[in-house]
């Protein structure tokens, strides 16, 4: 065999951070090759290096191609070498139908006049080799994900792929289209396209992978072949690092139950009939951090939000107490009144009003804190701000300046702020340190243990594995929807919750 | 921190007035070396803010439904209808004024708030319901009026226009002041305005200083302020000498203060602000953003009921035509008065002043014998460049 694809040495930094250190990745010509990794390992980022999305000279190394050097520009210089990425967002246009969707940008046209039967003819040959039986002008959105993901293919198969890239194709499918998938995968293989499938799932990359290439916080860490693929080994190298962050001291001091969730069900706000929460179950004490771990798309963002005033999904149901006692918590404002809060993941796009200043944005989720009868007190409100300034040691000249100005472990402390000044006696943080820089994070996880030592409950969703082991008293672990674990401090480690993952996935009843 | 680079930093704010000052003192020139008349003559000046209540008054509920991050394309022909429906009562009916005025208010939120549904819980956009609501209501307006003009109003409709306060201190201080025709009531009126105006900055600079904000230099705030309450006292003074103030200009003032106490001081305007700046975290912040967005159509309505009556009692009839253009005008007001185009940004005052300087431009050309081909090409080219200075502003 022939290597198709060689990538040398290939680091690449962000402001700060290191996201690919010295990757190599070599790709036979005519095999599917996978690669593992954790969130965040630098999967997406090694792909879109070779899919010109970063184009030459913004990254360190070589790629070799097809016994040439790659010095790509945009993804329109990789596409015309065949080589062509399927993201794990689809890139459809949901309104348009197939035919103009399979050649949006590539239309068969002379002169810019479009050649209709040509088109629905070329069409139907590609939907007839991904196995998808629509007419060209169907409308794209009115299909279902795993149909969309099949025309995805087509539509790199439009434009003579060799070298076809799928980022988790089957994280949105059912268990059905998957495997129509990874037969299609196959299919194409015969076929000569050479593939590079990046996926969580050990039973699908056991299927269909020739060799597997795992990367850990941006290198690489081992090539392995079909024959060498063992659940335990993969799991090993993917997680087998030190504790690359320190956690600050704590000596945990738990008390009575505090938030007990029972029987949670939640459904897709969308699509009716699907399941996004099935019968979670899970308790907060007095004092504790409990984390819940889970690779994306687990649930735990759906899970949080759903539970704090329905913020996500219908068809919500089951009983949550606080203290032994019955809450309601369907709307935010009972939420909130309950004693909960929800400090989100995308701290921008739902947690922070940026153009308004600091000061604004602590008060707004308890205004009634700095009113009498409804009239607000600024000097109240400023006040309040300045307390949390100081308390969180957020760093900025007054509490007049806008948010936006501000860094992301700043912003996150403002969020921070504004749900303690509601006075919860439940905090869920979604991905608290997301996006912020090592020391910012120290500070976020002094102010968690501080909270929990004042005797607030407090969940901490993240899908930085070893933040959760280094932070946690307990650790629940979610896959597809339902909570599959529940490790103790003791019990907890890497491999034991990639295990829980692996093992429950795809045995949903 | 120095002067400049205070003005610097607040340019948009200072831009404003001095925009205004500045139009102000060039029709003042022009229109006296090419028609020898006062610009600023007494009688101008009750026309100037006759002319232009209306506008100003449906830019405070512009301004609350733009923050929001929508827009209201209906009120010019609310205008109408509301006014239409006060003929109706007034003149065909025989209704008193009392029961007229309170009647009309109530269309108007009924009117809001059937729009205001369809946005707030519906999220249908705006623009879509609104300019529904335009020609809906302008048709009904001509249906109502069966396609005629419908008057005269009795006086004492009429005086909610045309009307003035009256002079509570007679002829004592004429006397007293040795001039034929003084409205003590308006000059009073006036001077306490002034004085709240510096008592109210000087407070809020107390404030600023004891939040560890940096506080406006001493000297613009006295500038700003002499310029401020010199004009007020000029105007009043002027309006004092012809017929007093106009009950018109009475019920601006209390307006204007009440919403910008409302957008600053109360819990719910802060809201509106919070959710045109981010509707997600708002929601999320527990705020009932349906509501709140319900709630600003409602009152976008009972204003331009108002406007509609303001408008009907000062043609003295209803027409069918009336408010025709005028969501355009309010419009306009509100973004030269510096609110974002996306929401969650603009202030009372600056409305209030952007309203003024598009009033104050068409009375000035109108003066002029300007064209009204020339006043739209002006006024848009205004309305644009006021817009690039706000964003240029936003880039630097």
């Amino acid at each position: 065999m022939t290597t198709l694809l060689e990538m040398r040495g290939i680091s690449k930094l962000f402001p700060g951070v290191r996201a690919l250190d010295q990757v190599n990745l070599s790709v036979e010509a005519g095999e599917i090759h996978a690669i593992c990794g954790e969130n965040g390992a630098g999967k997406s980022t090694l792909m879109k290096v070779l899919s010109g999305v970063y184009p030459h000279g913004s990254y360190e190394g070589d790629i070799v191609y097809d016994g040439g050097t790659l010095a790509m520009k945009s993804i329109t210089d990789s596409e015309s070498k065949g080589i062509i990425i399927i993201h794990q967002e689809l890139a459809l246009v949901p309104l348009l139908s197939i035919a103009e969707n399979l050649f949006l940008g590539n239309e068969v046209a002379k002169g810019g006049v479009i050649n209709w039967p040509l088109a629905f003819q070329k069409t139907r040959d590609l939907l007839q080799k991904v196995g998808l039986n629509e007419a060209p002008t169907t409308i794209v959105g009115k299909l279902g994900v795993g149909k969309q993901q099949l025309i995805e293919i087509a539509k790199a198969l439009a434009k003579d792929v060799r070298l076809l890239i799928l980022d988790e194709p089957t994280a949105a499918l059912q268990e059905n289209d998957s495997q129509k998938l990874l037969d299609l995968m196959l299919e194409l293989k015969a076929q000569g396209v050479t593939q590079i499938i990046i996926s969580h799932k050990l039973n699908e990359i056991g299927r269909v992978a020739d060799r597997i290439t795992i990367i850990r916080d941006g290198t690489t860490v081992s090539t392995l072949n079909r024959a060498d693929i063992s659940e335990d080994r993969i799991i090993r190298d993917m997680v087998g690092r030190d504790m690359a962050h320190r956690y600050p001291d704590r000596t945990p001091n738990p008390g009575e139950v505090l938030l007990e969730v029972k029987n949670w069900n939640v459904f897709h706000p969308d699509q009716k009939d699907r399941q996004m929460i099935r019968d979670a179950a899970f308790t907060v004490r007095k004092g504790e951090i409990v984390g819940i771990a889970g690779l994306m798309g687990a649930g735990r963002t759906e899970l949080a939000m759903s539970l704090f005033g329905r913020s996500y999904g219908r068809g919500v149901s089951g009983e949550i107490t606080m203290g032994g006692k019955p809450v309601d918590t369907s709307t935010v404002t009972k939420a909130v009144a309950a004693g909960l809060a929800y400090v989100t993941e995308d701290r921008k796009a739902l947690g922070l009003i940026l153009e308004e200043p600091i000061s604004r944005n602590i008060s707004l989720a308890n205004l009634a804190g700095i009113a009498m009868r409804g009239v607000l007190n600024q000097r109240r409100e400023a006040q309040v701000a300045e307390d949390y300034r100081r308390a969180m040691n957020i760093r900025t000249p007054n509490v007049q300046q806008k948010v936006v100005n501000l860094s992301g472990g700043n912003q996150q402390k403002v969020v921070l702020s504004k749900w303690l000044f509601t006075d919860p006696q439940v905090l869920i943080l979604d991905e608290p340190t997301r996006g912020i820089d090592v020391g910012a994070k120290f500070e976020i996880y002094n102010i968690m243990n501080q909270l929990a030592a004042d005797g607030r409950g407090i969940v901490m969703i993240s899908s930085e594995m070893p933040e959760l082991l280094g932070m946690c008293d307990r650790i629940y672990v979610m896959n597809e929807g339902r909570i599959v674990g529940e490790l103790s401090r003791a019990e907890a480690s890497q491999e034991r919750i990639m295990a829980m993952i692996m093992n429950s996935t795809g045995k949903a009843a | 921190m120095s002067e400049k680079n205070y003005l610097g930093s607040h340019l948009r704010e200072y831009g404003m007035i001095m925009a205004l000052v500045a139009i102000v003192f060039f029709f003042t020139v022009v229109v006296r070396a090419t028609i020898d008349v006062d610009f600023l003559s007494a009688q101008n000046i009750t026309n100037l803010f006759l002319q232009n209540s209306y506008v100003i008054i449906m830019a405070l509920g512009m301004l609350l439904v733009i923050v929001a991050g929508h827009i209201d394309l209906s009120i010019g022909s609310v205008v109408g209808f509301t006014g239409a429906v006060a003929a109706v009562l007034t003149v065909n009916q025989g209704w008193p004024v009392y029961a007229v005025i309170p009647a009309c208010l109530v269309v108007g939120g009924l009117i809001g708030a059937a729009q205001g549904y369809w946005v707030a819980y519906w999220k249908i956009p705006s623009f879509i319901v609104t300019l529904a609501g335009m020609l809906v209501f302008r048709g009904s307006t001509l249906w109502l009026l069966n396609g005629q003009n419908i008057g005269p109003f009795p006086r004492s409709f009429q005086s909610l226009s045309t009307g003035f306060i009256p002079d509570i201190f007679g002829d004592a201080d004429q006397a007293l002041f040795g001039m034929d025709r003084l409205n003590g009531t308006a000059l009073l009126i006036v001077v306490v305005a002034a004085c709240i105006v510096v008592f109210l900055g000087l407070r809020k600079r107390a404030q600023d200083a004891a939040f560890g904000l940096t506080p406006e230099p001493a000297l613009v705030f006295w500038i700003r302020n002499a310029i401020v309450c010199g004009a007020l006292i000029f105007v009043g003074y002027k309006l004092a000498i012809f017929r007093g103030l106009p009950n018109v200009v009475m019920v601006l003032a209390v307006l204007t203060v009440v919403y910008a106490f409302f957008t600053e001081q109360i819990t719910s305007g802060r809201r509106i602000y919070a959710l045109g700046g981010n509707e997600k975290a708002a929601k999320l912040s527990g705020i009932k953003t349906e509501r709140l967005v319900f709630f600003c159509f409602v009152n976008m309505g009972v204003l331009a009921a108002l406007a509609g009556m303001i408008v009907a009692a000062r043609l003295n009839s209803s027409t069918p035509k009336a408010g025709a253009g005028f969501e355009l005008d309010v419009i306009a007001a509100v973004f030269i008065g510096g609110a974002s185009m996306t929401g969650g940004s603009g202030k009372i005052i600056g409305v209030v002043v952007g309203a003024l300087i598009m009033g104050v431009m068409n009375n000035g050309m109108s003066i002029l014998g300007i064209g009204i081909d020339y006043q739209q090409v002006i006024k848009g080219l205004v309305l644009l460049a006021a817009v690039i200075f706000d964003v240029y502003n936003k880039n630097k």
